[in-house]
């Protein structure tokens, strides 16, 4: 009986021997597969290289000299202190293969131009070696600079003079009517018309007074928790919460900018508004 | 007095880690996600809307220079008035059929819009009208504003559904929010892709671009 149960099961370790040989094979073919997959996975993450940002005027394909790049920047710092819009020129060696409308709002998203609840940023994107230009604007800025503005801008200031091979010229007399643009009085107004046809991107945002009631009636709650107590942490615990919670304030907001060396986006997003040109 | 302190302690301590506990094992990814969602979705929509907006002043200011191509002015208008019949609300990402119905009949504008554009070539009057050239960039605008929001839509609804689908979250999915169900994606359309030229319906990403 014995006998035969150990006959049983020597088939059974030799089964696991092999298996136990193989682990690292198998192991080794997993990593792979990984790997594969990985590889498989990556055009789906794939985004184009962006140079960084390294202040209000980018130019990594070299085409603005160094007292050009100082005007522009001025002028760009200057028109974000009037009006917290933020311009930003870039010009971009190589687009990558990608369409310029398709790298032109990633860009934006990745520096993040604009004010982070406004979104009220822009970008004048060119593309010297592919000769493409995109004038790439955020979500709140599209009531100002519209497609058929951008679009003006870009055929009658930016592209005579690339056509002409005055690359640095284009780039300062597209920026000087963009600023033109963006400097306008009567874009407060215009902005707020947008924000009241875009109702969908304010849903989401409930409002204060309604969290304010909800907060209240959750600290009555919790402060019934402890009633009877007499006195102790129970009454004291409103007053913790609502302390903490005027501590916290309101987090993030982070705006960089401010002028000088130290340039950062203010996290605006970017829908694809605008318009391109070819030349 | 010291004992009731320290159970007070506790309490608080039982207050404050409750929720914590329960978001920090997600039981909150399921509605920000489906939120997410809608939010994309109506977006997208947002933009269809801007599109078929557009089209009647397009038609109008094509009839005046071009008014013997009677066909595609009359396609188009018809697409038009099918594509904004489809009835959508935020049901609508979570229906196939009234997605796939919501899809194609925005793909099918799409192409005789294509159309349309392809016509402007054999009217240098038209070409050259002020107005026509603001529509023009104001329509490519529009469709380069679509794809992204179509893409950001995928993007959301996808990262959902694998919320729906993955542990821990497929948890909370099987029990507490049992009657979410997954969102549609939109596909590259046939139409875009046999559309001519004028056509930025059909997501690049489709075709993805090389490995950097």
């Amino acid at each position: 009986m014995e006998g035969a149960l150990s006959a049983a099961q020597r088939p059974l370790r030799h089964g696991a021997y092999p298996r136990r040989a193989t682990s690292p094979v198998a192991r080794v073919r997993m990593v792979f597969l990984a790997l594969v997959a990985t590889l498989f996975a990556l055009p789906a993450l794939a985004e184009p290289k962006f140079p960084p940002l390294s202040g209000r005027v980018v130019d990594e394909a070299q085409v603005l000299s160094p007292d050009v790049e100082r005007d522009l920047s001025d002028k760009l710092a200057a028109l974000e202190t009037r009006t917290s819009h933020q311009l930003v020129v870039a010009t971009v060696s190589s687009l990558q293969g990608y369409p310029i409308e398709d790298y032109g709002y990633r860009l934006g998203r990745t520096w993040g131009i604009g004010d982070k609840d406004k979104d009220d940023g822009a970008i004048l994107l060119v593309a010297p070696n592919d000769r493409q230009v995109r004038i790439e604007v955020g979500y709140g800025l599209e009531p100002v600079l519209t497609d058929a503005l951008s679009s003006v801008i870009i055929q009658s200031a930016i592209l005579p003079k690339f056509r002409d091979g005055d690359l640095s010229g284009g780039v300062v007399a597209g920026t000087d009517a963009l600023v033109e643009q963006l400097g306008l009085p009567p874009e407060e107004a215009k902005a707020r018309v947008a924000d009241a046809a875009r109702p969908e991107r304010h849903e989401a945002r409930g409002s204060p007074i309604v969290g304010f009631l909800i907060l209240l009636f959750i600290i009555f709650v919790f402060s019934s928790l402890f009633r009877g107590r007499r006195g102790g942490l129970g009454s004291a615990l409103p007053w913790i919460i609502l302390s903490a919670l005027n501590n916290s304030g309101r987090g993030g907001g982070g705006w960089g900018g401010g002028g000088g060396g130290g340039f950062s986006g203010g996290g605006g997003s970017f829908g694809g508004g605008g318009s391109s040109g070819r030349w | 007095m010291n004992s009731r302190l320290v159970r007070n302690a506790a309490r608080v301590a039982l207050v404050v880690a409750i929720p914590a506990t329960l978001a920090g094992c997600g039981i909150n990814t399921i509605p920000t996600q489906d939120e997410a969602t809608k939010t994309a979705w109506a977006e997208v929509q947002n933009q269809y809307q801007r599109r078929a907006d557009l089209i009647p002043n397009l038609v109008a200011t094509v009839k005046g220079y071009a008014a013997q191509e009677k066909d595609v002015l009359t396609a188009v208008t018809e697409a038009r008035a099918s594509a904004t019949q489809v009835k959508v609300d935020a049901s609508t990402i979570t229906d196939p059929a009234q997605f796939q119905k919501f899809a194609a009949a925005q793909d099918q504008l799409s192409g005789v819009l294509g159309r349309l554009m392809v016509i402007q070539e054999q009217y240098p009057d038209l070409k050259s009208n002020q107005n026509f050239l603001a529509l023009q960039s104001q329509l490519e605008g529009t469709e380069n504003r679509i794809t992204i929001a179509r893409r950001d839509y995928n993007e959301t609804a996808q990262k959902y559904n694998t919320t729906l689908r993955t542990f821990p979250s497929l948890l909370w999915a099987k029990t507490l929010y049992s009657d979410q169900k997954p969102a549609q994606l939109f596909q590259a359309s046939a139409a875009a892709q046999s559309a001519p030229t004028v056509d930025f319906s059909s997501p690049p990403t489709a075709t993805p671009p090389k490995v950097q």
